[in-house]
């Protein structure tokens, strides 16, 4: 085991997939010369080269489109795109052509890119660099969208991103490149698939996904030691979503929160109550609840910012509710 | 050119504009539905400059007025018939349409309904060839009417930058939709915008086969060569609407008949009987088995052929046969950091 940061883990999964297979190339703005704004191909340039190391103008999607393009011809591009909300140009290339490629051509052709983007609020960068936007992807049929919490994931499904045929999104968080975590030392992957049971517990679950599970884990510390049993579950894939596990769990606790750092409406936590009021409505004893982003632009001035995006307070007071604590 | 290819390159021609003039009637006939755009009166271009290039070896994209292009490209006819009446055996296996039409078992590698779109896909196309090292090109079929998308800038400047192997033919044919090119670009000549970006670039009759081929032949050995893209201008005219729901009310009855008059089978055709390698008697003769063809060979198959079956409608959505190393299913408690 190797404790590595978030961003080192990202790093380590371009190295071996570079070096497994030659077809595959990154590309995006400042990844090469410069680095990368995280760190998440630093050294890679001087390693790989320029063509395989691609650092790309400031045109979102049409470096998008050209990496959807190779995609078809047997390349197999990880895209970066500096911040999620700048993927809102690329939506074109990849909402009209990525996810639907595969589909309109009956199956004959398919484009197996890898998009890596953070989203989330930092600190004080105010509204257009701080969207979240996870639930404009996981709306999309033909993609998949993924979101790893800590270094194992973030290694392990790039990994498996780079190897699938279907065009992957990994949404990262830009608060939590410098977030350290255990990696084998040997080579491994981590399934696209599948929600995580990250802690048992039996009276309460509480689901995140990205930065927000960890705002759930700590809240499930305070009960803890309040003496209530908190179950949390990292949805790990926003697409396909795992609603056996979802099922299992609310079936288990009867009582839910789920924790979006995202604006509440049309978001993921509408969806996965929708999927439990689906899947096992009888089994919930509760309401579920929501705990989201205030629905504004995130402001820049500290305070604000931190009045408008949910903390690990507000996730246990969200918990304490469903369990008639308060 | 033999004579023999001179031959078959009308009698080509001759089988595009059939194959859209009995899309049309299939069309009136509902027997074809969604958004059908005709190439009739084109055909010079998709025909030239692809006779010029190495289909089946080359990629080949284009927007969504695309049949002709895919033909030429390689594609079976009796396939493409079969897409538009939305059949399992067309070439998209009925999940496309017209604007859809994907051979990649011939490098055609699609229509695209988004203006632009094609742009960057096809330097994309490119840059795959010339990663992998082999001589390919990628040559990328786009109206006038896409160049004022960001796509072809931004496209444009990065094939230049990293000297991507593709070929840009822009089919000027005067009309974006419903918008005259002088009321909706501020340079007229499109092969001029491209001179900003560092690609030599040429303008050219689109009509005339025969100089559709040699602008064509110096564009792509310059590709091929390793000198980076090209921007091909070539004027034209379709002669039926954007679409089939179009009533061509915003350009004149004279304008289309002076046109007319600029058919490219009829330039070609009058050609090769000046020369004497064809007399009228000959051309009705392909006209006539290019009907034949056309009725018992490729719409009796696509007539005949089988709906999807609606049990399929999830089918390649994502790849429908993953390997479970990357999608899962996940291992619980296996987890760490």
């Amino acid at each position: 085991m190797a404790d590595m940061a978030y961003w080192e883990a990202i790093r380590r999964a371009h190295d071996e997939e570079l070096a497994h297979d030659r077809m595959v190339i990154a590309m995006g703005e400042d990844i090469g010369v410069a680095g990368g704004t995280y760190k998440a191909t630093s050294g890679l340039y001087q390693k790989y080269g320029a063509e395989r190391i691609i650092d790309t103008p400031i045109s979102e999607n049409s470096y998008t489109g050209i990496g959807i393009g190779a995609s078809m011809a047997g390349v197999r591009p990880i895209i970066e795109i500096m911040s999620i909300n700048f993927a809102l140009l690329a939506l074109d290339t990849l909402i009209n052509a990525a996810a639907k490629i595969r589909y309109m051509s009956g199956g004959r052709a398919s484009c197996p890119i890898v998009m890596r983007t953070p989203g989330g609020t930092a600190h004080q960068l105010a509204a257009q660099h701080s969207a979240r936007l996870a639930r404009m992807f996981m709306s999309t049929p033909g993609l998949r969208v993924v979101t790893p919490r800590g270094p194992l994931d973030a290694y392990g499904m790039l990994k498996s991103a780079v190897r699938c045929n279907d065009p992957v999104i990994i949404i990262e968080h830009e608060s939590m490149y410098n977030m350290r975590g255990e990696v084998p030392d040997e080579e491994s992957f981590r399934p696209l698939e599948g929600a995580e049971i990250v802690r048992a517990g039996t009276d309460v679950t509480l689901i995140g996904y990205n930065y927000s599970v960890h705002l759930c884990l700590a809240a499930a510390d305070k009960l803890a030691s309040m003496g209530l049993s908190a179950e949390v579950l990292d949805l790990r894939a926003l697409r396909p979503i795992d609603r056996d596990t979802i099922r299992r769990s609310v079936e288990k606790t009867h009582k839910v929160v789920i924790a979006e750092e995202d604006e509440a409406a049309v978001g993921v936590g509408a969806e996965i109550i929708s999927v439990i009021i689906e899947e096992c409505f009888f089994a919930l004893d509760a309401q579920p609840v929501r705990v989201h982003a205030a629905d504004v632009p995130v402001p820049y001035n500290r305070l604000l910012e931190k009045a408008a995006i949910p903390n690990a307070d507000d996730v246990l007071a969200a918990a304490l509710k469903v369990l008639g604590r308060v | 050119m033999k004579a023999d290819d001179q031959k078959r390159l009308l009698r080509e021609m001759i089988f595009y504009r059939r194959f859209e003039e009995r899309s049309f009637e299939a069309y009136m006939e509902r027997k074809i539905g969604g958004f059908l755009h005709l190439y009739s009166g084109q055909e010079a271009v998709a025909t030239g400059v692809l006779e010029m290039a190495r289909c089946g070896h080359d990629y080949v994209i284009t927007g969504y007025r695309d049949h002709v292009h895919a033909l030429k490209a390689g594609a079976p006819p009796r396939e493409v018939m079969a897409e538009l009446y939305g059949k399992v055996t067309g070439s998209s296996r009925g999940r496309g349409g017209s604007m859809h039409i994907f051979d990649p078992s011939v490098n055609f590698m699609g229509g695209y309904a988004l203006v632009g779109q094609p742009f960057p896909l096809a330097a994309g196309l490119a840059l795959a060839a010339k990663h992998k090292g082999t001589d390919q090109i990628a040559i990328c079929f786009l109206g006038d009417g896409a160049n004022n998308q960001g796509t072809f800038h931004e496209t444009l400047n990065m094939a230049s930058l990293w000297k991507l192997p593709v070929l840009f033919v822009c089919e000027n044919n005067l009309y974006a939709i419903g918008t005259r090119i002088d009321r909706s670009s501020a340079v007229i000549d499109q092969y001029k915008r491209v001179g900003a970006y560092n690609i030599p670039s040429s303008q050219h009759d689109g009509q005339d086969i025969d100089v559709v081929m040699a602008a064509a032949r110096t564009a792509i050995d310059h590709v091929r060569g390793g000198s980076g893209p090209y921007f091909i201008e070539f004027m034209t005219y379709r002669q039926r609407g954007h679409s089939m729901s179009d009533s061509n009310a915003y350009r004149s009855k004279e304008e289309e008949r002076q046109w007319a008059e600029r058919d490219p089978i009829k330039i070609y055709g009058d050609r090769l009987k000046k020369a004497r390698i064809l007399t009228d008697k000959d051309i009705a003769d392909l006209e006539k088995s290019v009907l034949d063809e056309i009725e018992n060979e490729v719409v009796r198959f696509a007539e005949e052929s089988p709906e999807p079956r609606v049990e399929d409608l999830n089918k390649y959505c994502l790849d429908d046969q993953p390997n479970p190393q990357w999608i899962g299913p996940l291992v619980q408690g296996d987890q760490h950091g």
